[in-house]
């Protein structure tokens, strides 16, 4: 049914009071929303984890007890601590419980749920303190950030508008509608200061100017939510937790350009966002929130949704918009830039998902409030995931400028198994690593770009002391030849050149003046490439290379590679002191490179070892060595 | 005789439902990754003769169609197993051993990264990072998530879905 202005206002109203206790702790519960909300999370991390078991199970002991009017199950998106997933958050109590597992449920319900005794061994945090406190305050991972573009992941359900509408939900577009020409929306836009949070930072308001600067009829509002930079999943989690802010934010930006179509384009690889988008644009056209003559107002915006089909070059502007025609998803040369000529060769905008989920709350709260975030030159905040050898494995949003060690140490809870520090990864496959030494770093689109490295969608992969820097480059680097799209000659055949260099160093084959040649092609690559993902393709080798040559070095002439990652330079022995001779190694190994008896000591035949490991596995005195 | 008629007969119905396909996008524009999506969901991978007949009902040359396919990874013109093994090679996985897990899958199913097996019963793959990053490193068999592996897992795993 079409709701008009006020109609979305009681339901805002109606909803907000069902959904009080779950912001303060002495609200009265309401006949609708009951006495107790069980938030159960939904996202990919947990749903892998078996958290729609934990739902069921939940919804059946309410059934049996027949308390489906008080207490309410309500699957919602991604809380963020991805790693001690599934997550459970009860209101009004404000009691979070962590790696949750169907068997847990009915403990939980009969403990915490009817008897009000709290699972202390499931609680977030510290297990044993002795009074029990809200986590979200206290546990330094979220206690310590500051949530803007995922403030509804976690607190309402997805898949429900008039939980979206309640937090204040397309009063943005309300706004904007009635009371803002779209000069003033690209004028808020544009003090804002927001840039792009997709890779480049180019200033959003500025991008917006430029679409709406243009004279045509037919214009068009893209989101890019084809997150292709492998680590970073913050998108994925916006679009299943909070789907409505982009919808509502292309709206807005439709109006600002004076757009009437818009189109999210997703990865395939992402199942559940798509059906929560899908439902979302569904109940928002249900609202005549999207479609003709919104809100009364006049205004029309469609929304259709296009699925990628496994391109990492689509997550570039040109490219990405060739795919949205169905076509291959090759990039062209800019200018004309879309914002003069994009999508079927009419004026286009392309913002990411993470960019759109500010917009609202950039509107509502005004421009001077997020520019006051941040830093001098990049404002609000920006969504890490940090991944890796990392404790609290998960979604982060932090004010610009907090340092690599906050995030890695205070909020990410530091290295597992006592391990050392080596480089932090962002950017992904056109970014870089950043060494230990800039750990204190303040981190904006200025200070990684000057570390060699970049923003990107804010993957950030945390590696320890095992990790080889050669072979990270070289991972990045089959990527980049895996991915090039073959248009442009410095990406297809430079990058293929640099990935044969780097694999020839890892397997101990390299010379000095390999070195310089991947120099020499990397900075050829960045000047001749056609896109920004040829363009950046040799960062990670440069990166790594400036920060880490000496482990460059001591492939190339000591023929070692000091994490023992690369293979061929791994050396299995037989430490003969610590040897049993029980010969469970020589039944194992493959190659049959083992021999050795009851009497005469065992040894490995270092010409035959395949290097498996599997001796090394199998070993049950510890007695086979790595790399010694 | 009677045996070929069954298949004819299937064969024939598959086509309806590619129609329908088709017809469902005929006013969208640019419509054809959705459509070539919603092919190999109704055929379990696209080989040429679907291509053809695609390119026949929504008349674009064969060539294009095939430049699309041949594009994009998530398209295949070589059948895929009944439960489909992707084991995620995201960098969060990576770092965390994924390279060793899908060694252990080589060896155990015998197959390299983009095969099949002779029964068809297991095909290999190695993926795109699919965004689970906190459970790296991540294997998924059909839409089965398996998390936090170790090579010592998979064996078990395998074995769960012999015997189905």
């Amino acid at each position: 049914m079409i709701k008009s202005i006020a109609d979305i206002a009681a339901i805002r109203e109606k909803k907000h009071a069902d959904m009080m206790i779950r912001t303060d702790k002495n609200a009265q519960p309401t006949a609708d929303g009951g006495r107790m909300h069980v938030m159960v999370c939904g996202g990919t991390g947990c749903t892998s984890s078996s958290s729609m078991k934990i739902i069921d199970n939940l919804e059946e002991l309410i059934r049996i007890n027949r308390l489906q009017d008080e207490i309410k199950v309500i699957k919602t998106g991604c809380f963020g601590l991805c790693a001690e997933g599934p997550i459970m958050m009860i209101y009004p109590d404000h009691i979070m419980y962590t790696t949750v597992q169907p068997e847990d449920v009915k403990e939980i319900f009969e403990s915490h749920i009817l008897n009000n005794k709290p699972v202390k061994r499931l609680l977030a945090g510290d297990k044993n303190a002795e009074e029990i406190t809200n986590a979200l305050d206290n546990v330094d991972f979220f206690s310590k950030q500051m949530r803007v573009a995922l403030r509804n992941c976690g607190a309402i359900n997805p898949e429900c508008i008039d939980e979206y509408i309640a937090r204040d939900g397309y009063l943005a577009l309300q706004k904007v509608l009635t009371e803002m020409d779209p000069e003033d929306v690209i004028d808020t836009v544009k003090a804002s200061q927001i840039r792009g949070r997709g890779g480049a930072g180019f200033p959003t308001g500025t991008k917006w100017s430029f679409a709406a600067a243009q004279q045509v009829a037919q214009k068009y509002v893209c989101c890019n939510a084809d997150e292709g930079d492998p680590g970073a999943f913050m998108d994925r989690s916006v679009l299943e937790g909070d789907p409505h802010s982009v919808i509502e934010a292309m709206a807005i930006a439709g109006y600002a350009i004076g757009a009437n179509q818009g189109y999210v384009y997703v990865r395939a690889e992402y199942p559940i966002a798509v059906e929560r988008l899908s439902i979302a644009i569904e109940q928002a056209k249900e609202y005549g929130l999207l479609g003709k003559d919104i809100l009364g107002t006049g205004f029309d915006f469609n929304l259709e949704i296009r699925l990628g089909a496994g391109a990492f070059v689509c997550g570039e502007e040109t490219a990405l918009m060739t795919s949205v025609e169905g076509k291959r998803g090759e990039p062209r040369p800019r200018p004309p830039f879309p914002a003069v000529k994009g999508l079927f060769g009419q004026p286009t905008i392309l913002n990411n998902v993470e960019t759109y989920a500010n917009i609202p709350m950039i509107i509502l709260k005004g421009a001077e409030w997020f520019s006051g975030i941040g830093t001098e030159k990049s404002k609000g905040t920006k969504v890490f995931a940090v991944g890796g050898k990392i404790n609290n494995t998960g979604l982060v949003e932090i004010p610009m400028g907090t340092t690599l060690r906050e995030i890695i140490y205070d909020i990410g809870g530091g290295i597992p198994n006592g391990k050392k520090f080596k480089a932090a990864q962002t950017g992904g496959p056109s970014g870089g690593c950043i060494p230990a030494s800039e750990l204190d770093t303040p981190i904006d689109y200025e200070s990684l770009i000057a570390l060699g490295s970049m923003m990107g969608s804010g993957g950030l992969i945390v590696m320890d002391e095992d990790t080889c820097m050669v072979d990270l480059a070289r991972f990045f680097l089959e990527f980049t030849v895996d991915e090039s799209c073959g248009k442009c000659p410095p990406c297809r055949i430079g990058t293929k050149r640099m990935l044969e260099i780097v694999t020839r160093i890892t397997e101990g084959k390299g010379t000095m003046e390999d070195l310089d040649k991947l120099e020499e092609l990397a900075e050829s690559i960045k000047d001749a490439a056609l896109c920004g993902l040829g363009q950046t393709a040799p960062n990670p080798v440069l990166s790594t290379m400036k920060y880490f040559r000496d482990e460059y070095i001591a492939h190339v002439v000591d023929k070692k590679c000091p994490a023992g990652v690369c293979k061929s330079m791994v050396k299995y022995i037989i430490d003969n002191d610590a040897c049993k001779h029980c010969s469970i190694c020589k039944k194992n190994c493959p190659v049959q490179c083992i021999s050795g008896d009851k009497t005469t000591p065992f040894s490995i035949d270092q010409d035959k070892c395949v290097k498996c490991g599997l001796c090394m596995e199998k070993c049950p005195f510890k007695a086979i060595l790595k790399n010694a | 005789m009677t045996d070929k008629c069954t298949a004819c007969a299937e064969s024939q119905e598959k086509i309806n439902q590619l129609k329908t396909i088709v017809d469902n996008y005929k006013d969208t524009e640019g419509s054809l990754i959705q459509v070539l999506h919603e092919a190999q969901e109704l055929y379990g991978y696209l080989p040429l003769e679907v291509q053809r007949e695609i390119s026949t009902l929504m008349n674009i040359p064969l060539a294009e169609i095939y430049g699309v396919v041949s594009f994009y990874t998530q398209f295949s013109i070589n059948p895929k197993g009944r439960f489909k093994v992707n084991v995620c090679m995201g960098t969060a996985c990576y770092v965390k051993g994924a390279n060793e897990v899908l060694d252990k899958f080589r060896t155990r199913l015998s197959i390299d990264v983009g095969e099949c097996t002779e029964d068809r019963r297991f095909s290999l793959d190695a993926c795109r990072c699919i965004g689970a990053c906190g459970l790296a490193p991540v294997v998924t068999i059909n839409d089965d998530v398996y998390g936090k592996l170790t090579p010592d897992d998979v064996d078990a795993i395998i074995d769960k879905y012999e015997e189905l």
